[in-house]
C-alpha cells in the first residue's frame, strides 16, 4: 500500500507532465513576447457611443479618412446593414492608418484581408486598432460576423496606392 | 469494485432511452444542414429548392449549430452521464422524480425554442448575440433546457451523496465521480448565458426593456461558451477512462491522475472566457492576455488525458500480441464499431487540439477570428472527438438498452469511417480557407469578393461535407434498425467499465474530497472574471435597439 497523501504517477507519464508544463510555459512566453516586444495589439476599450445616435452626430456621421499629418490618417468607419461606410478608401503607400470602427444596428466582423486588422465591431463600442501599409494593393474588408440576409455582399476596399 | 451486483432496471433504461431518441431525432435535422452548407460553399446552393419550408442559408445554419452543437450532446450527455452515475454507484437514481422533471423540462424547452427556429422567426445561430432579436420563445426554449439539465444535475448530485454516506473514506468510483465533475462544472458554468438571457434577452425580446448592452451580453455568454465545450468534451473522456479500456480488454492506466484531470477541467474550464473575445472592443488586453495564460494551463488536463488513454490503449494492444512502435494500434480490436469510432475520435481531436492551442494564442487568433479555421477547428471537436465518441458509445449502449443486437457491426464501421473520411477532408479545407481570410457564417456563393485562389478548397469543403452526410445517416439508421427491429436477436449486453490498474483506494484522499476543490474554483472565478464583471454590470448602457435583420 502506497501512502494516502501522496500518488503513484508512473515515471514516463512524470516526464510526459513535465514536458507538457515547458510547452505551454514557452507557448505562453512566446505569446506574451509578440505582445509586448513587436506590439501586436488587440483592441482595448477605447470609447463608449449611442449606437442610436452615432450616424448623425461626431466622427461617424461623416465617415472616412482625416489625414493628421503626411501619411498618418484616422479612418472612421460605419458599419450598418449591409454596407460599410465608406465602401471605397485610398492612401498612399507608408500610411500608417488608426481604424476606428463602430456600428450604428447589429454586430458586425471587420477583417482587412492579408494583415492582422481583424476585429469584432459591436454596437456602443469602437474598435481601434493601427496598421502601417508597407505595400501597395487592394484590400478588401469584409464582414465577418453574421447580421443578417445581406451579411455576405458586405465589403469595402482600400486602396493603397504606390 | 468491478463486480457489479446492481442491475439498472427496465424503467431506467426506458429512461435512459428516451434521452437517446430525443438526441439523435436532433441530430438527424440537423445533420441535415452540413451538406447545403458545405455544397454552398463548392458552388452548388440547393437552399433555393426548399424555399417554401426553409427560407434561407442562414435558418439551415442555426438549426445545424442549435441542434447538433446544443441539443444533441445535451441530451445524449444527461442520458449517458444517468448511466455512468447509477452504473457507477451501483445504485438506483435517489429521486429519479427530479431526473423526470428535469428531463421533461428540457424536452419542453426544446419544442418551445424548435417553434421559432422552424418558422424563421429565430434565425441568429446559436451565439445568438443581441441586438439580432430572435422570437422570445427561442430564448425561454433554450433557458428551459439548460434549467433541465440543471434539474438533472441535482439529481445526480443527490444520488452521489447518498452514495457517499453509506460508504464513508471509499473512493468514489471514477466514472460517476466524472459525471459529477461534469455536472458540477456546468451549474456553474451555465451562469453567465442565464444570466444574459433572464436579465437582458428575455426581456427585450418580450418588449419590458427597449434595448441591449451587445457587448456586456458577449461576455456572459462566453463566461458560458468555452466550458460548454468541456461539458461536451469531458463525458467523452469519461468513455474513454472508464470504458474504453476495458472495450480492448485493458485496464485504466491511472485511476489518480485521472481524477486529477477532472479537477483541474473543474477548476479552469470557466475562467478563461475572454479568449473568444480577443478582438471585442469593450474588453482590455490584460485580461485577454491572463485568459490566455489561463486557456494554456487547461491544456495540461487534456494532454494527461490523452498520456493515461494512449498508455491503457498500448498495454492492452500489447497484450494482445501487437509488437513494435506502432504494432500495439494494429491489435486493437478495430473491428468493433464502438471501439474504432472512439480511437478515430481521438485520433482527430489530437488535430483538434493543435488547433485550439492557435486559437488560444492572443496574438495568432487575429489571424483566425471569425474566418471558417474556427468552425473547421470545431468541427474536430465537437463534431469528432465528441460525436465520435457518442456514436462509438451508442454502438453498445442502444443494444444494452433495447437487449437488442446491434444491427450491422459492418455498417456501424463504415458509417463510422465515412464520417472520419469526409471530416479529414472538410475540416482541412476548412482550416486552409479560413487561413486564407474565407469567413466563417456566410454563405460564399453570394459573397462578391472571394477570390480564385479559394475555389478549390470550397469544392474539398462541398466534397468532404457530403461524405460525412452518408457517415452520419447511415449511423442513425443502424441504430434505428438495432432500436426498432422486431426481429432482432436479443443480447444482454455487460457495461464495459474497465478496472483500474491501481485498487483506487491507493488514490490519495484529496482527490476525492469536494471543498477544498470548489473553494478554489470560485477564488479562481473572482480573481478572473470579478473586476471586469464589476466594471462591465457597473458601466451597462442599454443602447442598442436591434431587430429582426433576416
Amino acid at each position: 500500500m502506497t501512502s494516502k497523501s501522496s500518488m503513484h504517477i508512473d515515471p514516463y507519464e512524470r516526464n510526459w507532465i513535465i514536458i507538457s508544463i515547458v510547452l505551454l510555459v514557452t507557448f505562453a512566453t512566446v505569446v506574451g513576447v509578440a505582445g509586448f516586444a513587436f506590439g501586436i495589439q488587440v483592441p482595448s476599450p477605447e470609447q463608449r457611443v449611442d449606437p442610436r445616435t452615432v450616424a448623425d452626430e461626431g466622427p461617424w456621421a461623416d465617415p472616412g479618412l482625416r489625414e493628421l499629418s503626411p501619411g498618418k490618417y484616422e479612418a472612421y468607419i460605419l458599419a450598418q446593414t449591409w454596407v460599410y461606410m465608406p465602401r471605397e478608401m485610398s492612401v498612399p503607400v507608408g500610411s500608417e492608418v488608426t481604424f476606428y470602427i463602430t456600428s450604428k444596428d447589429v454586430q458586425h466582423g471587420f477583417k482587412l484581408q492579408d494583415t492582422n486588422l481583424n476585429v469584432q465591431v459591436v454596437p456602443g463600442q469602437v474598435s481601434k486598432l493601427t496598421i502601417t501599409f508597407d505595400e501597395a494593393g487592394d484590400y478588401n474588408y469584409i464582414c465577418t460576423e453574421y447580421c443578417g440576409a445581406g451579411h455576405a455582399a458586405m465589403f469595402g476596399t482600400l486602396h493603397v496606392e504606390p | 469494485m468491478s463486480t457489479q451486483t446492481y442491475q439498472i432496471s427496465p424503467a431506467e433504461k426506458k429512461f435512459i432511452g428516451l434521452h437517446l431518441f430525443f438526441a439523435v431525432a436532433a441530430l438527424s435535422i440537423g445533420a441535415l444542414f452540413g451538406p447545403l452548407q458545405a455544397l454552398e460553399h463548392a458552388g452548388l446552393d440547393l437552399y433555393p429548392y426548399l424555399k417554401p419550408v426553409f427560407q434561407s442559408y442562414y435558418q439551415g445554419l442555426t438549426l445545424h449549430g442549435v441542434l447538433n452543437a446544443l441539443v444533441w450532446t445535451t441530451f445524449f450527455i444527461t442520458g449517458f452521464l444517468t448511466l455512468a452515475v447509477t452504473n457507477g454507484l451501483q445504485r438506483p437514481l435517489k429521486y429519479p422524480t427530479l431526473n423526470k422533471v428535469g428531463f421533461w423540462t428540457m424536452v419542453v424547452g426544446l419544442v418551445t425554442a424548435a417553434i421559432p427556429l422552424l418558422l424563421d422567426e429565430a434565425s441568429v445561430l446559436y451565439t445568438f448575440y443581441p441586438p439580432m432579436k430572435a422570437h422570445w420563445a427561442f430564448y425561454l426554449g433554450l433557458t428551459l433546457v439548460v434549467v433541465g439539465s440543471w434539474i438533472e444535475g441535482y439529481g445526480f448530485f443527490y444520488t452521489f451523496a447518498a452514495w457517499r454516506k453509506d460508504n464513508p473514506g471509499v473512493r468514489s468510483p471514477l466514472s460517476a465521480f466524472g459525471a459529477i465533475i461534469t455536472m458540477g462544472m456546468w451549474q456553474i458554468a451555465t451562469l453567465g448565458v442565464a444570466t444574459e438571457i433572464l436579465t437582458m434577452l428575455l426581456p427585450w425580446s418580450l418588449g419590458i426593456i427597449d434595448a441591449t448592452d451587445p457587448q456586456l451580453a458577449r461576455t456572459y455568454f462566453w463566461f458560458t461558451g468555452h466550458p460548454l465545450v468541456y461539458f461536451w468534451l469531458l463525458p467523452a473522456y469519461l468513455s474513454w477512462y472508464s470504458f474504453l479500456p476495458k472495450q480492448v480488454g485493458g485496464k485504466l492506466f491511472s485511476d489518480a491522475l485521472s481524477r486529477f484531470a477532472f479537477w483541474l477541467f473543474f477548476l479552469l474550464s470557466v475562467p478563461l472566457g475572454f479568449h473568444h473575445q480577443y478582438v471585442d472592443p469593450g474588453v482590455p488586453a490584460g485580461w485577454k492576455l491572463l485568459h490566455a495564460i489561463l486557456t494554456y494551463s487547461v491544456f495540461l488536463p487534456s494532454m494527461m488525458t490523452a498520456f493515461t488513454v494512449v498508455a491503457s490503449l498500448e498495454k492492452a494492444g500489447r497484450a494482445r500480441g501487437g509488437k513494435g512502435l506502432f504494432g500495439w494500434i494494429r491489435a486493437l480490436p478495430w473491428s468493433d464499431p464502438s471501439v474504432s469510432s472512439q480511437l478515430l475520435a481521438g485520433i482527430l481531436f489530437f488535430f483538434g487540439g493543435i488547433g485550439g492551442l492557435a486559437n488560444a494564442s492572443y496574438n495568432v487568433n487575429l489571424v483566425l477570428h471569425n474566418t471558417a479555421w474556427v468552425p473547421g477547428h470545431f468541427h474536430l471537436t465537437v463534431a469528432s472527438a465528441v460525436t465520435m465518441s457518442f456514436m462509438g458509445i451508442s454502438y453498445w449502449l442502444v443494444p444494452f438498452i433495447t437487449g437488442n443486437k446491434l444491427m450491422s457491426k459492418k455498417l456501424a464501421n463504415w458509417a463510422t469511417w465515412l464520417w472520419f473520411v469526409g471530416m479529414v477532408i472538410f475540416s482541412n479545407a476548412m482550416h486552409v480557407v479560413g487561413l486564407l481570410g474565407a469567413p466563417r457564417r456566410t454563405p460564399l456563393g453570394l459573397a462578391p469578393y472571394v477570390p480564385e485562389e479559394w475555389s478549390g478548397h470550397l469544392l474539398r469543403v462541398g466534397i468532404g461535407g457530403t461524405i460525412m452526410f452518408f457517415g452520419i445517416y447511415l449511423y442513425i439508421y443502424v441504430l434505428a434498425r438495432t432500436a426498432w427491429s422486431k426481429k432482432a436477436e436479443k443480447v444482454t449486453i455487460e457495461i464495459p467499465l474497465a478496472e483500474s490498474e491501481h485498487d483506487p483506494q491507493d488514490t490519495p484522499e484529496w482527490l476525492d474530497k469536494w471543498v477544498p476543490w470548489i473553494i478554489g474554483t470560485i477564488a479562481l472565478l473572482v480573481i478572473a472574471y470579478g473586476p471586469q464583471l464589476v466594471d462591465q454590470i457597473g458601466n451597462i448602457s442599454l443602447n442598442a435597439p436591434g431587430g429582426r435583420v433576416w
